[in-house]
């Protein structure tokens, strides 16, 4: 049933949002690699007030096991307010959960109890498949008109990936978004430019390049995705692809502004295979096309073939590995991770052509293993990974895990779990570990850990049509 | 019509210039994306043309009917038709779908045409127009073309009304309270909406037999 006013989650402009009250809990996706258990939701209590602050206070297990869960989103979200189609008397209560390797999706509810949310549609792999082509779903975005699903696989091939389209009301496979896809073949993250009718989208590889890890002949041989695709969002049809140049492998995660009336936003790619630096681009419009920048460069950081994984022992350098990004919802501070040597770096990117670094925390890391400030004998492996930054930019979430099988490769003795906060100096820039705040090993019930989602939105669920 | 024809008319279309859905939340954002009233004002005009076609169309119909067969018959017909969309409305979750923000003009004034008859914004002229006696029946032979017009001058009161409130409203927002005052204000008028749909379709039928 719908409301009588809009859910209060819903904000018309990213100004608004910003505003928000903190989050009270914080939902994560853990899976368990060995596909012995099944994957799950954690949910971690993040009221600073609250006796149970920083630990895991429900969970809840989903049927099957070998799902990998990765990315996730909610049903409906700030785009609902939008005035083509606005909705914003629904709720903002389900949790859309794509398994990565298993292609099934599940809806679950956190309504009737948002420390346990119950299991309430399961979408299987052939729907995905027979309904819009499609497998491997992975990121989720509430649009206007429904719920978006990025997938990295076709249903029976291997490619190409694309986008699916569900049902805001019944989670139904709607079908294939794209009308005419041109040569877009590789798929990962898309996001979009509500206001100007532009879907950006980008690419890492379908699932015979990632699924039984980083193939190194595939990445010498410069297979993987570097080019970003801009879409007509009206009419579903590709209208410009940029290619970065095929050094530069895996453009990933997208961060448009939020600001509706801006038309940029940043890319992160992984690694270049000239010298294993990772790099930060903006995109934007120069006289009515789209051009991509490079505004940030991270350079891999020297290391004894002895300290490294055997993966890296033949470049004797940790690569930085830039796997995600996200933007604070006043589209001020810029948030890289660098997987590989562990380091979430902080940039004021007011002027996005150029950032200046403002902070930076390490955890982790292939060579460093830096501790947690809280549990400082605990060597830790893996690094921040998935951001997720809170509505009003003063909280930062990261976890640790990559990609099951990526994991093993970069950390063969293990990755371990966890799932760190950050506080940020919203005035000058700046980031530091939360002490109090650090769940992490046996808290995760032998799972690993990837996306964090915040409980009523956070910087990157959600998209605004007012300024 | 009588002056009470003329009122209830109006105030229908007060009522749908007074939701958001409707039109002037576009014309606010439009505005808003372009910083410029005038992107606001000049969308104005088209999201009411697109209107006024959509109710028009509806209204002519019960019009040019009503003045060929048994004045019941359109009641009664119509009040079925009401109460079943009304009830279809209240019951089902689905929203209008659209994608592109983008329009021209003629686009604005094709998608608010689409929306106002997803609606069914020119069916709730059906009670009204039922208790307007048919054109020509003082002479003793109907007459569908003047049954047609009385159908389409309704559609314009209407349409003036939806206008002007839609107008206010738009200014209002966006010269004064900003955006913000939707996430309180926004009552869920789709809902009454198609329970005054049901109540009206029922009552319809019940002044017709």
């Amino acid at each position: 049933m719908t409301r009588w006013t809009p859910d209060p989650t819903f904000y018309p402009s990213p100004r608004d949002a910003a505003t928000a009250p903190p989050e009270q809990l914080a939902y994560i996706a853990a899976f368990d690699r060995a596909a012995a258990l099944p994957d799950a939701i954690a949910v971690v209590d993040t009221d600073p007030e609250s006796d149970s602050y920083g630990r895991v206070v429900g969970w809840t297990d989903l049927p099957h096991t070998g799902d990998e869960l990765h990315h996730f989103g909610w049903n409906a979200c700030s785009s609902a307010l939008c005035p083509t189609a606005p909705h914003p008397h629904v709720e903002r209560r389900y949790l859309i959960v794509p398994g990565l390797r298993s292609s099934r999706i599940y809806v679950l509810d956190t309504k009737d109890d948002p420390r346990q949310p119950r299991l309430v549609k399961e979408i299987p792999a052939a729907d995905l498949a027979g309904k819009a082509g499609y497998s491997r779903p992975h990121t989720i975005h509430c649009g206007p008109d429904g719920i978006y699903v990025s997938a990295l696989g076709g249903g029976d091939t291997d490619g190409p990936g694309g986008i699916a389209v569900l049902d805001h009301t019944t989670f139904e496979v709607r079908g294939a978004w794209e009308n005419d896809r041109g040569d877009q073949y590789l798929a990962y993250d898309f996001w979009w430019h509500l206001t100007r009718d532009v879907l950006v989208s980008s690419e890492w590889g379908t699932p015979s390049m990632i699924e039984d890890g980083l193939v190194p002949e595939l990445l010498l041989g410069r297979k993987y995705g570097h080019r970003l695709h801009f879409w007509d969002l009206a009419k579903r049809t590709l209208t410009q692809t940029v290619d970065l140049g095929d050094q530069y492998q895996m453009t990933l995660e997208l961060r448009p502004a939020h600001d509706p009336t801006k038309e940029y936003g940043f890319l992160g790619v992984v690694t270049s295979v000239e010298d294993l630096s990772a790099s930060v681009w903006v995109w934007h419009r120069q006289n009515g096309q789209f051009a991509v920048t490079k505004v940030i460069d991270i350079p891999a950081e020297p290391a004894d073939a002895d300290a490294l994984p055997p993966a890296l022992q033949p470049f004797g350098a940790v690569p930085p590995l830039v796997t995600d990004i996200d933007l604070s919802v006043d589209d001020r501070f810029l948030y890289v991770s660098c997987w590989g040597t562990g380091e979430l770096k902080q940039f004021d990117v007011t002027d996005p052509f150029h950032p200046v670094q403002t902070g930076s925390v390490r955890l982790g890391g292939v060579v460093g293993r830096v501790p947690h400030p809280s549990f400082p004998d605990e060597r830790l492996a893996g690094g921040p990974q998935m951001v997720e930054v809170s509505r009003d930019g003063k909280r930062v979430y990261v976890t640790n895990s990559l990609y099951g099988a990526w994991d093993d490769q970069f950390y063969p003795d293990g990755v371990g779990a966890w799932l760190a906060k950050i506080d940020v100096d919203t005035e000058n820039g700046g980031i530091t570990l939360d002490p109090r705040f650090f769940p992490h090993g046996d808290d995760f019930r032998g799972r690993r850990v990837h996306q964090t989602r915040l409980q009523g939105g956070d910087a990157s669920s959600d998209s605004y049509c007012f300024p | 019509m009588s002056w009470g024809h003329l009122a209830a008319l109006a105030g229908l279309g007060a009522f749908h210039g007074l939701n958001p859905a409707m039109g002037w939340l576009f014309a606010v954002a439009r505005g808003m994306q372009e910083r410029s009233p005038r992107a606001l004002l000049h969308s104005l005009p088209p999201i009411a043309a697109g209107h006024l076609a959509s109710v028009a169309v509806v209204a002519a119909v019960i019009a040019a009917t009503r003045s060929v067969v048994a004045g019941n018959v359109v009641g009664i017909a119509g009040g079925l038709i009401l109460v079943g969309y009304g009830l279809w409305r209240l019951l089902s979750e689905r929203h209008f779908r659209w994608a592109g923000m983008r329009l021209s003009l003629p686009q604005l004034a094709g998608w608010s045409f689409l929306v106002s008859s997803a609606h069914g914004a020119g069916l709730m002229l059906l009670p009204v127009l039922a208790t307007v006696p048919p054109a020509g029946v003082h002479s003793g032979h109907a007459a569908p073309a003047t049954g047609g017009l009385t159908g389409l001058a309704a559609a314009g009161v209407h349409t003036v009304a939806m206008l002007a409130v839609m107008a206010a409203c738009a200014g209002v927002v966006y010269g004064f309270v900003g955006v913000n005052v939707l996430r309180r204000a926004w009552f869920n008028v789709d809902r009454l909406w198609a329970a005054v749909m049901v109540g009206a379709g029922a009552l319809t039928i019940a002044l017709a037999s």
